[in-house]
């Protein structure tokens, strides 16, 4: 585990992230903030107590892989990966920007820490059943965690990659899904409902979990279930967040898929985020 | 080249930043008249009249202008859900019971994802179905999972299936009347939001299966569809300050192509033949003109201007046409170079 002994409690970790993202959101202008502010708290526990790995090393094979299948994310994972120590701090005054490591849509060969290319959303489990595959080959107990997203759930892709974790009695794999209800053209149960989720992947033979995911007491103790599960079972979480969480001004606008903020609202966005800052 | 992701970038002054085109990509130059939402707003008007058209999407109806058509035909749009699968099954199945689907996603999703459904469900049953596609090509700033520069490529080798590549506001409202009053399947590439018009000033009218001489000239024949159109335009203006004349031969019909207009403004002697297309140098306009030329024997000197054989990098719209060449002034600096 990196920073072992660090006394950084998880709730500072997750005000960092959403701060270090909305930072970058002011670097463009723009940005997914609204989904990086709320799946912040499930990046902060994958970062600082689930995953395993070595911030100066991302090859390193005895690492968990973390897979970001949903490229617009991108910004939320560069702010974790920021924290992590993965990324200097003062490079997120590229994002976004011409030749940056950090482009808008996260790409493996842009960013350190960035496993697959996202961006054509559900190809991230299938990744996954393959390298949970390539990992039990080699004898790893590394795990692989998918981030994905409640619009990810309507691709069948998705739902093959399931069938066959479960199939292949994947329990190197831990699904997490940040169910925002919300995709491209509104609310996900309104476009096109995965509801009931948890039962669906119990059907498909997957362990699932359904927390809230800005709670990050529950966060961390259904990463710590999933991972001591000894059944020979794929694992899944389902987490459900708040869209701009943190950052009170923005959650009660009329949330959509790309948040707008005003230039003069992302100064307004930190000061709102330090107000929430843990003690 | 990219660079390493292993070595760090310099932060950059605010001054300097350019911003990566989101989804919305603006392709107007300064100063150029636009329409907003021409698609949509076509659709929506023809609907009145054609009651059998419906409207499908997977997930991206305001990013692909369909949402107007939605907002005045509540009843008869079907939201799929980002499923870009069964968005085209289903399109299939609605057309076998008499209707006249208009299905949209962005053009990566339908070629990548959804092309067995497209050839098998929709193309192989010649079956009524119109696929309207955001991004085009290199539109977006957002890398390769969003740049559909091999779409025409995998598409024009389906049977059945007709190709348009609009180029401006003008293009895509006639255009999209054209394709509803034709039966069979259809592939469109759309430009969507605030869309540029320039043809209205050609006394242009578009027509599937035409190609329009836009512009005369006696050193350059340009061959050109979609965006690019628009580029060659420009470029044949400035030109003109160096003594290039510049023809423009607009073919918004990718498949079938107008072999007879081609051929006839190919052959006028002296005159080099440059096709430019928002789209990889591989398998799309630029070959397919390429083939006509050399079956019906006319061999003049031939040049693309297109994007290169590779996954294209992330970055500012602008930054990314000047690299490839695909921007009005490279597209300029390569036509001094090749008539030198
Ligand atoms: C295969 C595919 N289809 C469509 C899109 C376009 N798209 C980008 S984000 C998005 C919404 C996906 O839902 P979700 O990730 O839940 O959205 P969010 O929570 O960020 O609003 C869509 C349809 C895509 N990127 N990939
Ligand atoms: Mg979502």
């Amino acid at each position: 585990m990196p920073r072992a002994g660090s006394n950084v409690s998880l709730a500072e970790r997750a005000y960092r992230i959403r701060r270090h993202a909305v930072r970058m959101g002011e670097v463009q202008g723009q940005g997914y903030v609204g989904q990086a502010l709320g799946v912040a708290d499930v990046l902060a526990v994958a970062y600082f107590h689930a995953l395993r790995y070595r911030p100066d090393d991302t090859q390193w094979e005895g690492r968990d892989r973390f897979l970001l299948s949903i490229g617009h994310y991108a910004i939320a994972l560069y702010a974790a990966l920021i924290e992590a120590g993965v990324l200097p701090e003062e490079e997120l005054e590229t994002y976004g920007t011409d030749d940056s490591r950090m482009p808008m849509s996260g790409m493996a060969a842009y960013t350190p820490g960035m496993e697959i290319t996202g961006g054509s959303l559900g190809h991230g489990l299938g990744i996954a059943v393959g390298m949970c595959l390539g990992l039990k080959r080699k004898q790893s107990d590394s795990f692989v965690y998918n981030l994905l997203s409640d619009g990810e759930l309507g691709e069948g892709s998705t739902w093959e990659a399931a069938m066959s974790a479960a199939h292949h009695k994947l329990d190197n794999l831990i699904a997490i899904v940040d169910f925002n209800n919300q995709q491209a053209d509104g609310q996900s149960t309104a476009t096109l409902s995965s509801e009931p989720v948890t039962d669906k992947f119990e059907a498909f033979g997957w362990h699932a979990q359904r927390v809230d995911g800005n709670d990050i007491e529950a966060v961390r103790a259904a990463f710590d279930i999933a991972k001591a599960l000894k059944e020979p079972r794929p694992r899944v979480i389902v987490c459900d967040t708040l869209m701009a969480k943190g950052v009170p001004f923005l959650e009660a606008r009329d949330i959509t898929h790309f948040i707008r903020v005003e230039p003069h609202e992302w100064a307004l966005a930190l000061e709102a985020l330090e107000k929430g800052r843990p003690q | 080249m990219r660079l390493s992701k292993f070595a760090p970038r310099q932060a950059i002054k605010a001054g300097e930043r350019k911003t990566t085109s989101a989804m919305i990509a603006s392709i107007a130059a300064d100063g150029v008249a636009t329409r907003n939402a021409p698609f949509g707003h076509t659709l929506a008007r023809l609907a009145h009249r054609r009651p059998g058209i419906v409207g499908l999407t997977a997930d991206l109806a305001k990013y692909t202008d369909l949402h107007v058509f939605a907002q005045e035909h509540p009843d008869r749009f079907y939201q799929m859900g980002m499923a870009e699968q069964v968005l085209m099954s289903a399109a299939a199945g609605l057309a076998r019971e008499g209707f006249t689907p208009f299905a949209t996603t962005y053009a990566v999703f339908a070629s990548r994802r959804a092309y067995d459904f497209i050839c098998m469900a929709i193309a192989e049953e010649n079956l009524d179905v119109k696929i309207v596609c955001a991004l085009p090509g290199l539109t977006t700033g957002y890398g390769p999972s969003h740049q559909a520069t091999e779409d025409i490529a995998i598409f024009r080798g389906l049977p059945n299936l007709t190709i348009i590549d609009p180029c401006d506001a003008l293009d895509v409202e006639q255009a999209t009347e054209a394709i509803t009053d034709h039966k069979g399947p259809v592939y469109m590439r759309l430009l969507r939001g605030k869309v540029p018009v320039v043809l209205d000033s050609y006394g242009y009218q578009f027509q599937i299966g035409k190609a329009r001489l836009l512009r005369h000239g006696s050193d350059v024949l340009f061959i050109s569809s979609g965006l690019m159109t628009m580029r060659v335009l420009e470029a044949a203006k400035a030109l003109e300050a160096d003594r290039i004349g510049c023809a423009v031969m607009h073919v918004p019909t990718i498949k079938p192509l107008d072999a007879e207009a081609i051929r006839t403004a190919a052959r006028q002697s002296g005159r080099m033949v440059v096709v430019a297309e928002n789209h990889t140098i591989i398998g799309g306009l630029g070959e397919g003109v390429a083939a006509l030329l050399m079956r019906e024997g006319v061999t003049q000197v031939f040049r693309q201007i297109a994007l290169p054989d590779e996954f294209l990098d992330a970055g500012a719209l602008p930054t990314l046409h000047d690299r490839y060449g695909i921007s009005t002034a490279e597209i300029v600096r390569r036509i001094r170079e090749w008539t030198e």
